[in-house]
């Protein structure tokens, strides 16, 4: 039991190719690269909000593709298709679920399990988004479904819209978190002063090349405000208010 | 975070405004960035110190406490806390003189306070640390690293040429230091100290010191050292069965007699240990006293100086409330005194006598102390205290007394009483309270600051529209009398002022009543509730700081966790607000509801519903009932739901709205997050589960969104004219995980942005080479967090903000279950300069206000940041586009401007919390910052731009408005004369 579910994990953690892991056996990666690993999808619909759920169908990870991850399923019987149609007036989920652990198949292991209602399943006629989602170590944290578009409105659905899925398929592994950009900040700061230095016209501030019609002015406003100490205290008051 | 936790989790499917019209919107963000222009300031000006902000310093709950000179003038108190600060209070006010705040736990723990003349000397951080202060300014004189070593015990070692050395006592060694400079005259090992416990140090005054060690149920060994060069001067062993630990059972008594209570045979056991003589053994029963059943026995005993030797005369405490007064001579024991209903008990010195005081009580809330002279037994007169405590306070814990000699050479003497709930009350002949300090406050564990009630006429009218109309002649009845009542109002008030003027003013203001205790026209002043974890409540004045109600649970048992939950506020006359405490025990997971009126602190007469099975998650549903309650829903650890109030009218509700509310939990053991739905009939089911690994990495924080926020603009307006729509998902939870690996390399720590509905990973990131501790902010579009970079060593600080993109889904609503894109997320890092403690972001009212960080620093400043400063849209290369819509340029360190600082020098130590509230003013939010201290301010994030200025110049404008209109009267005057001349003409 245990062993399957350390091959997977260490599958995964290859076909992510961060190089997080610094414990990985080469060999076990290339023999599961060519074959991949295959993880059930599992899905329950139930009038009473029971939860029974059944192979919906097998999700394949490819390592090394650009679509690591691929799902292949078989089509709705017609009992099911009833079923969805009649569920869609009520307010009954479709939940989906995989194992925690992967390469095994027929195990009481832990899952990871999401829903959608069952209406705007059946109203985007079968077109639905998984994403799966890995933690930085490769293992499986949590699976999400939506359906594109995901309202409920009611509208009627023909049979033949709810014969396939529809599905598109994610993987979704963490990002790396941005870091302070130092270098490419200090890069900047050089290249300007480096311009700086070229032009040393424009080095000089507003003051150092306006000085001498700037003196004037200010001179003659001080000589202005002198006479009127009143208008002075008042335009420093309105000053003051800046806070 | 411990156990299973979680946060509320509702989904109402509306929640947003609705955008009619993107021109509308872009006028709106207009205004924002025009406040965004000028915001980048908050200091204030020198005359506005102390008029919006207050701040209350507090020390903790004491576990030493020294006075320090016995005379009636002395005015000063040392005391050391569980909160490892050592302080000195001022016995005429109670307020600190000087304040000393150790590291947090037990790094900074306090062992052991010795005072002698104006020295206070400490031993903390499990014997690490000896340190000498100068009690009069609370200045270091100086500091000693001791031999690494659990620390036993400690005594000043007096010696014919006065008191200079300090004795330490450690595991396996004892030392001994100079008091003058704190350098070690010798150390020795203990003999046999792998089986001997070493916990009592003596010295009569003479030249040896005594340390008492014991083996439990088998022998006392006794060392004398010479305190000159540490050599041994006598080693005994005694054999004594009997033993079970020293400390308290056994005391040193006279000049060197170790006395010790033996429960089993209820006997007391007499030792010398000098001489080579057999221990004594005197029956309980010979003296006339008893010891209570599964009482262990206490011993009492007291040295006036470590100059002379010990009392002669000793307390043995019998039960909780039996003390007995003993005397030992010539190897004899006596009874002086039978103290048969005594609550507590406690020696003092003054001079050359020396006192028993014994307190005693007379109901729950009245108490009195007297004095007996030690020698004799017999009360002294005139020393009778009585006084009352308050009925909302705990019991008596501990009794200083401070004894001075009066004048005519008889005792006086004051006490300093603290009680259960960490209160210290300090009390003066003949039982006059002079101060009291609620040091419970030092540990607040959760707050909610709730409106003030409007006032008795303001309400009268609320009270007239919100009645039902019963025909025209009763609504006009009605309105008769509430006009009657509002002239009588205000004739009282006519009244009242008119007396007001005549009284002289004294502290009239500080009195509770309803009129005091009004809504200001801006409901800047509020009622703020405070929880401590002492398991008292305290509702606070937001606008003076003042206590106005206190209530004491005492069966609140250390450790526990609280919640708070306001389910009606006071816009609901005539309805009382109303506040839910849920108290869970930490030991059996058990939760207890309190309800209560939060402006008075009365306990409501609605019963909760006991609830037999801890509680893991609370739900503050906005599901009313007629009288306006909204309803809690308590999750059991079998996930069933209780309600409360539970009338028929919420579980009809309840009924109708089942299919939208979705709750989840959270289990950090197994790193589990499972989301459930309600049904119908109450039960619940789960519908969704996300499993982090807990062996490479451990759920830390979960984080959503505050449930009274209001996110004004729904998008920001870029460069070019379009707009980019926020991700306004108000079921988004932010986890954060840090790794169990803690390797400088290989640390990481991850966030994981969780859809609380549907349990969909919106986004996952990874922060390499980052450890905790973390703090998350998490609002509107966006999240904050801070984290420790393990290679460059220093505080960063990430954001992460969600955008739709520049077309909404569906502009009128927002549904967890109907949003199937994903959101597109922009995220930037700053480097912080300073240590942080804590961070948190602003709210107001309307949300129109631009947000700051409020982050508060290890040094004790709190910074108000503008979240503009953390905006991951922050060009590296500033544009013409960029310009446009005021984006700072990107530079990698946040800039810490001095003027940012809220607190300006009002430092606040040990941050705890930060709690944000709006007030009926947009541009003001309320802070308040608690840990040790409590500060309260506003901020104004985006200046005051809906009130004018204190400083506004009102006679100015009026003039010139009076000026114009009389230009205006005299010009047209002019023109009629003009007119009229012309016309003769």
């Amino acid at each position: 039991m245990e062993r399957p579910g350390v091959r997977g994990g260490l599958l995964l953690l290859a076909l992510l190719g961060t190089g997080l892991c610094n414990t990985r056996r080469p060999g076990d990666v290339l023999d599961s690269e060519i074959a991949g690993v295959s993880v059930p999808l599992e899905h329950s619909f139930e009038f009473d909000d029971s939860v029974h759920y059944k192979k919906r169908g097998t999700l394949l990870w490819r390592p090394g593709r650009e679509n690591a991850l691929t799902l292949t399923q078989m089509q709705l019987t017609e009992d099911e298709r009833v079923k969805l149609r009649d569920m869609a007036g009520t307010d009954g989920l479709y939940r989906i679920r995989i194992p925690r652990k992967l390469g095994s198949e027929s195990s009481t292991l832990d899952y990871v399990s999401s829903f959608v209602r069952v209406c705007s399943l059946v109203e985007s006629h079968l077109s639905d988004v998984i994403t799966v989602n890995t933690d930085v170590s490769g293992n499986i944290i949590g699976v999400s479904i939506v359906t594109v578009p995901g309202s409920c409105n009611g509208a009627e659905v023909e049979d033949v819209d709810l014969e396939v899925f529809n599905t598109t398929v994610h993987l979704m592994q963490p990002v790396l978190a941005s870091a302070p950009e130092t270098a490419a900040f200090i890069e900047r700061l050089e290249h300007e002063q480096a311009q700086k230095a070229k032009n040393p016209q424009e080095q000089k501030s507003f003051i150092a090349k306006y000085w001498m019609y700037i003196v004037p002015i200010v001179i003659f406003l001080m000589m202005s405000g002198a006479q009127d100490p009143n208008g002075g205290s008042s335009g420093g008051g309105s000053g003051g208010g800046g806070r | 975070m411990s156990g299973r936790a979680g946060i509320l989790e509702v989904l109402m499917p509306v929640r947003s405004g609705i955008l009619e019209d993107r021109a509308v919107m872009v006028v709106l963000c207009g205004v924002w960035f025009l406040f965004a222009l000028f915001e980048f300031s908050a200091a204030i000006y020198e005359d506005q110190v102390g008029k919006f902000d207050w701040r209350r310093q507090y020390v903790g709950k004491p576990r030493f406490a020294y006075f320090d000179t016995p005379t009636q003038s002395s005015k000063k108190l040392v005391v050391v806390t569980e909160n490892n600060v050592i302080a000195s209070l001022n016995l005429r006010t109670g307020e600190i003189f000087w304040r000393q705040v150790d590291k947090e736990g037990p790094e900074g723990n306090v062992d052991l306070l010795l005072f002698y003349g104006q020295d206070a000397v400490t031993v903390s951080g499990g014997g690490r640390m000896l340190r000498s202060w100068d009690s009069n300014i609370g200045g270091l004189n100086w500091e000693f690293l001791l031999e690494v070593g659990s620390f036993q015990t400690g005594s000043l070692i007096g010696s014919a040429e006065g008191v200079r050395f300090i004795a330490i006592v450690k595991k396996t060694s004892i030392s001994l230091h100079y008091l003058s400079n704190g350098h070690q005259k010798w150390i020795e090992a203990l003999p046999e100290s792998d089986t001997v416990h070493y916990e009592l140090l003596y010295s009569g005054g003479g030249g040896t010191v005594y340390v008492v060690g014991m083996v439990a149920g088998s022998r006392l060994v006794i060392i004398q050292y010479d305190i000159n060069d540490g050599k041994i001067i006598q080693q005994r062993t005694v054999s004594t069965p009997w033993i079970q630990h020293l400390r308290n059972l056994c005391g040193i008594v006279g000049a060197g007699d170790l006395i010790c209570i033996d429960s089993e045979s209820h006997s007391l056991w007499i030792l010398p240990l000098e001489s080579e003589q057999e221990s004594v053994q005197v029956a309980l029963q010979s003296l006339e006293l008893e010891l209570a059943e599964e009482f262990e026995g206490r011993i009492l005993t007291i040295q006036s100086s470590p100059l002379v030797a010990s009392s002669t005369q000793f307390f043995l405490q019998l039960s909780d409330t039996h003390y007995a007064l003993l005397h030992l001579r010539d190897g004899v024991v006596s009874l002086l005194r039978d103290f048969a209903q005594a609550v507590l008990a406690s020696f003092a010195t003054t001079g050359d006598k020396m006192v028993a005081a014994v307190m005693t009580s007379r109901n729950k809330t009245a108490f009195s102390i007297n004095l007996y002279s030690a020698e004799y037994g017999r009360r002294l007169l005139d020393t009778a205290m009585n006084f009352n405590l308050d009925p909302n306070c705990g019991q008596p814990e501990q009794l200083y007394i401070q004894a001075f000699l009066k004048k005519d050479d008889s005792v006086g003497y004051r006490a300093l009483v603290q009680t259960f709930d960490h209160a210290l009350i300090f009390i003066q002949q003949p039982g006059r309270i002079i101060w009291t300090r609620e040091e419970a406050l030092a540990e607040v564990v959760t707050m909610e600051m709730v409106d003030l009630p409007l006032t008795g006429t303001q309400a009268e009218l609320e009270g007239e529209f919100g009645k039902k109309a019963d025909g025209p002649m009763g609504m006009f009845m009605k309105r008769l009398s509430s006009q009657l009542i509002l002239l009588q109002a205000w004739s009282y008030q006519l009244i009242k002022m008119f007396y007001d003027a005549r009284k002289p003013r004294n502290h009239s203001k500080n009195e509770i009543t309803i009129e005091n205790l009004a809504r200001d026209e801006f409901n800047l002043q509020k009622m703020m509730v405070m929880v401590t974890a002492s398991g008292k409540l305290f509702g606070i004045d937001s606008s003076s700081g003042t206590i106005l109600w206190k209530q004491y649970f005492e069966n609140v048992k250390p450790g526990s966790s609280f919640k708070l939950a306001v389910q009606r506020t006071t816009a609901h006359f005539p309805h009382p607000p109303q506040c839910t405490l849920i108290i869970k025990d930490k030991e059996t997971g058990l939760s207890s509801l309190h309800v209560f009126n939060p402006i008075f602190g009365k306990r409501s007469q609605i019963n909760p519903p006991a609830l037999t099975r801890p509680i893991l998650q609370s739900l503050l549903l906005p599901i009313v009932d007629q009288d306006y309650a909204k309803v809690l829903l308590l999750i059991d650890d079998e996930h069933k739901v209780t309600v409360f109030p539970s009338s028929r009218n919420i579980l009809q509700q309840l009924q109708n709205s089942a299919p939208v509310i979705f709750f989840y939990l959270v289990d950090p053991v197994w790193g589990k997050l499972n989301g459930y739905s309600l049904h119908k009939d109450l039960g619940t089911q789960e519908i969704w589960e996300v499993v982090i690994p807990t062996d490479t990495q451990k759920i830390v924080i979960v984080k959503g969104k505050r449930s009274n926020e209001h996110v004004h603009s729904q998008g920001r307006v870029m460069g070019d004219r379009s707009v980019l729509y926020k991700y306004l998902n108000p079921n988004l939870l932010a986890v954060v995980t840090e790794s169990t690996d803690t390797h400088h390399e290989r640390t990481f720590i991850c966030v994981y942005l969780i859809d609380g509905v549907t349990g969909r990973i919106i986004h996952e990131s990874v922060q390499r080479k980052a450890r905790g501790p973390v703090n998350v902010v998490h609002s509107e579009n966006w999240v904050v967090y801070k984290y420790w970079n393990t290679k460059s060593r220093r505080n960063e600080m990430t954001v992460l903000e969600l955008y739709e993109g520049t077309e909404q889904y569906n502009s009128t609503a927002f549904s967890s279950l109907d949003r199937p894109l994903s959101p597109i997320i922009f995220q930037q890092s700053y480097i912080f300069p300073s240590a942080i403690s804590l961070v948190e972001s602003t709210i107001t009212e309307k949300g129109i206000t631009s947000r700051h960080l409020l982050i508060a620093l290890h040094s004790g400043g709190v910074l108000s940041l503008p979240k503009a400063f953390l905006d991951p849209r922050r060009p590296e290369v500033p544009s013409e586009q960029s310009r446009e819509e005021n984006l700072i340029p990107y530079a990698p360190e946040l800039p810490i401007r001095s003027e940012w600082y809220i607190n300006y020098n009002q430092s606040v130590s040990r941050v705890r919390g930060i709690y944000t509230a709006p007030s009926g003013l947009e541009s003001t939010c309320l802070v308040v910052v608690y840990g040790l201290d409590i500060f309260q301010t506003r901020v104004y994030p985006s200046k005051q731009f809906d009130v004018l200025k204190d400083d506004y110049d009102y006679v100015l404008i009026s003039s010139v408005l009076l000026g114009l209109v009389f230009t205006t009267m005299i010009t047209k005057r002019l023109a009629q004369v003009k007119l009229l001349n012309r016309a003769w003409r």
